[in-house]
C-alpha cells in the first residue's frame, strides 16, 4: 500500500516538473522554432539592414519592415498617450477615494473590458471610432482622413489596454502602506497632496513598469488594430493617415505567404521581431518591479 | 494659499472621478453599439444553420459551423492546457513552497510569458504545423490556442494557491501524505475556486481569440467531424463577413459579433459567480 502510494507520487511529481519546465521552455522553443524558418532570409541581408530598410518588394524580394515597425511605434505611443491618464487617474480614484461599493462594481467591469475579444473591439471601432476619426477628429485638426487611421488605431488600442494597465496600478498603489499617507496627512498635508507627495512617490517604479507592460501589450495587438488602422505601406507624420503596424503585416498576408519565394520567411521574421521586442520589454519592467519590490 | 490646495484638491478629485466613471460608460457604450447592432441581424437561422449557397452575397444560412468550431477549440485547447497547466501551477506550490527565490523566478517567467501577443502564438504554431506535415486543422487550431492559454491558466490558479497558508501543508505532512496526497487532496480543494477561475478565462481566452487561429484552424463552411478536418470560428467568421462589400453580410457580421460577446459575458459572469460559491466552503 505505502509503496503504490510512493510508486504514485514519483510518477504524479515527474510529470509535475515536466510540465513546468516545458512550460517555462516555450518562449525559447518559440523563437527557436521561428528563427529556423526565418533564416533563408539573413542569408540576403543582414538583421540590421532589415529593420532598417524601408523598401517593402516581397515580390522582387526586398523585404524592409522599418514602415512596420514604425507604425507600430507610432500607434503604440498614440495609445499609450491616449491611455496612461486616464489609467493613473482612476487607479488612484478607486484606491484612496472611491467607496467599497464602486470598487465592487469595478472590478466586473474591469475584468469585462479585458475580457472582450479582440474582434469585438475591432467591430466596435469599425461602428464607432472610425467615423469619429473621419468626422469629427480630423476636421478638428484641418486635415482630412478615411477614418481608417493611426489615429483611429491608436484609440481603440487604448481602451484595450486600460484594464491591463489600471488592474497593475491598482495592485502597486494597494501596496503602498496606510501609514506613510496617514503619517503625511498628520503633518497637515492636505489629501491630495499626500497623495501627490507620498502614494504616487513611493509606487513611482510600479507606475512606470505598469506603464512598460502596457506599452509592450498594445505593441502586440493584432486583429482590432488591423481592422481600423488602414493597411498602407508607408512612413507618415500624420496621425491620420493610415499605417501598417507589424501584428497586422503578418495577419493580413498569411494566405499569399507560401506563394512567394521567401514571402514566409519574412513573415516568420516579424513575428521574431515582435517576440524578441515584447519579451525585452517585459523582462525589463518585470526585473524593476521584482527588484523594488525586494528591496 | 490654502484656496489653491482646496482647489487642487478639488479639481483631481473630479478628474479621477471622471476618469473612474468613463471606463463603466466606455463598456457600456461598447457593448449596447454590438447588441444594439446586431440585434437587427440577429435571427434564429443564424445560430441553427451552417452557411448556404450564396451566405456569403447576402443567402440563406447562419454561423452554426463558427460557433461550434469555437467552441471546439476552445473545449480541446482548454482541456491540453488543463492536463499541462494543473499540474504545473501545483508543483510550483506543493514541492517549491520553501524556495521563494525559484518561486518567484518561476511566475516572473510565467508573466513575461503571458505578455507574448497571440500572433506570435499563431505563427509558431504555423511553422509546428509545417514541421509536423499537417494542414490548417482542428487539431492545429486546438495545440496553437493551448500554448496561448496556458501561461494564463497556470498563472490565475497558482494566484490562488498562493494564498493558501502554509500551515494547512505543514498539517497535512504531519498526517503522513505523500506530497501528491497534498496536492490532489487539499490544495486542489482547497483552490478549487481559483481552478474555476482559471479554467473559465482560459476558455474564454480561447473562445475570442481570432490572431492564433487565424494561420492554424483554416475556414469552412462545414462543422468539422474528425481532428484533422479544417474548422471555422467565430472570431473570424466576424472578421470575414465584415470585410464583405455586401450589406446584408456586414450586418451578419455584427449579429456574429453579438453572439460572441453574448458567450464571453456569459463565461466572465459565471466565472465571478462561481468561485464565489465554491470559496465559501475553504478552510480560513
Amino acid at each position: 500500500m505505502l509503496y503504490r502510494r510512493v510508486l504514485f507520487d514519483k510518477i504524479s511529481g515527474f510529470w509535475m516538473v515536466t510540465t513546468l519546465v516545458t512550460i517555462l521552455l516555450l518562449p525559447m522553443i518559440i523563437g527557436t522554432g521561428l528563427y529556423i524558418k526565418a533564416l533563408p532570409l539573413f542569408e540576403h541581408q543582414s538583421v540590421t539592414s532589415l529593420a532598417s530598410s524601408s523598401i517593402w518588394a516581397p515580390n522582387s524580394g526586398k523585404f524592409g519592415f522599418w514602415p512596420f515597425i514604425a507604425g507600430s511605434l507610432y500607434v503604440t505611443v498614440l495609445s499609450f498617450l491616449f491611455a496612461a491618464p486616464i489609467c493613473l487617474l482612476s487607479a488612484i480614484y478607486l484606491t484612496q477615494f472611491s467607496s467599497t461599493k464602486l470598487i465592487q462594481v469595478m472590478h466586473p467591469v474591469i475584468d469585462v473590458l479585458a475580457g472582450l475579444p479582440s474582434v469585438i473591439y475591432g467591430v466596435w471601432g469599425i461602428l464607432i471610432v472610425v467615423p469619429f476619426t473621419s468626422k469629427i477628429a480630423a476636421p478638428f485638426f484641418n486635415a482630412t482622413s478615411s477614418g481608417y487611421s493611426i489615429f483611429a488605431g491608436g484609440l481603440v488600442l487604448a481602451i484595450m489596454c486600460i484594464p491591463y494597465m489600471l488592474n497593475m496600478l491598482i495592485e502597486v498603489f494597494n501596496t503602498v502602506p496606510v501609514g506613510l499617507k496617514e503619517a503625511s496627512l498628520s503633518l497637515g498635508a492636505t489629501f491630495w497632496e499626500s497623495i501627490k507627495h507620498v502614494v504616487i512617490r513611493k509606487s513611482y517604479p510600479g507606475i512606470i513598469s505598469a506603464f512598460g507592460l502596457g506599452i509592450a501589450k498594445a505593441f502586440g495587438e493584432t486583429i482590432a488594430v488591423m481592422m481600423v488602422v488602414g493597411n498602407q505601406v508607408r512612413i507618415t507624420r500624420n496621425p491620420f493617415d493610415s499605417g501598417y503596424p507589424l501584428p497586422a503585416l503578418i495577419a493580413n498576408n498569411y494566405g499569399e505567404m507560401l506563394s512567394i519565394p521567401m514571402y514566409d520567411s519574412a513573415l516568420m521574421f516579424a513575428a521574431l521581431l515582435l517576440l524578441v521586442i515584447i519579451m525585452a520589454i517585459n523582462f525589463i519592467f518585470r526585473l524593476f518591479i521584482y527588484k523594488t519590490r525586494e528591496q | 494659499m490654502n484656496r489653491r490646495k482646496i482647489i487642487e484638491e478639488r479639481l483631481f478629485k473630479l478628474l479621477a472621478g471622471i476618469a473612474t466613471y468613463s471606463l463603466i460608460a466606455i463598456l457600456a457604450f461598447i457593448i449596447l453599439v454590438i447588441f444594439v447592432k446586431g440585434f437587427n441581424a440577429l435571427t434564429f437561422d443564424m445560430i441553427i444553420k451552417t452557411p448556404k449557397g450564396g451566405f456569403y452575397y447576402g443567402g440563406e444560412g447562419g454561423v452554426l459551423n463558427a460557433i461550434i468550431g469555437s467552441l471546439y477549440i476552445a473545449f480541446g485547447a482548454t482541456l491540453i492546457a488543463a492536463i499541462i497547466g494543473i499540474p504545473a501551477a501545483l508543483y510550483i506550490n506543493v514541492h517549491l513552497i520553501k524556495k521563494k527565490r525559484t518561486q518567484n523566478t518561476i511566475r516572473f517567467l510565467l508573466d513575461a510569458l503571458w505578455g507574448i501577443p497571440s500572433i506570435v502564438y499563431g505563427a509558431f504554431g504555423f511553422t509546428l504545423m509545417l514541421f509536423l506535415g499537417m494542414n490548417a486543422s482542428l487539431l492545429a487550431g486546438i495545440i496553437t490556442v493551448a500554448l496561448l492559454i496556458t501561461p494564463i491558466m497556470v498563472r490565475t490558479f497558482d494566484e490562488v494557491l498562493s494564498t493558501i497558508p502554509i500551515g494547512l501543508h505543514e498539517a497535512t505532512l504531519a498526517l503522513g501524505s505523500t506530497k501528491t496526497e497534498m496536492a490532489l487532496k487539499v490544495l486542489f480543494k482547497q483552490g478549487f475556486s481559483g481552478f474555476i477561475t482559471a479554467i473559465l478565462l482560459a476558455f474564454g481566452r480561447g473562445i475570442g481569440d481570432a490572431a492564433s487561429v487565424l494561420f492554424t484552424a483554416g475556414y469552412t463552411d462545414l462543422i468539422p467531424v474528425n481532428l484533422d478536418e479544417p474548422a471555422a470560428t467565430l472570431p473570424l467568421a466576424i472578421f470575414f463577413q465584415l470585410g464583405s462589400p455586401i450589406p446584408e453580410v456586414r450586418e451578419r457580421a455584427f449579429a456574429s459579433a453579438t453572439i460572441l460577446t453574448f458567450i464571453i459575458l456569459a463565461i466572465s459572469l459565471g466565472a465571478r459567480f462561481l468561485s464565489k460559491q465554491y470559496s465559501k466552503s475553504n478552510l480560513k
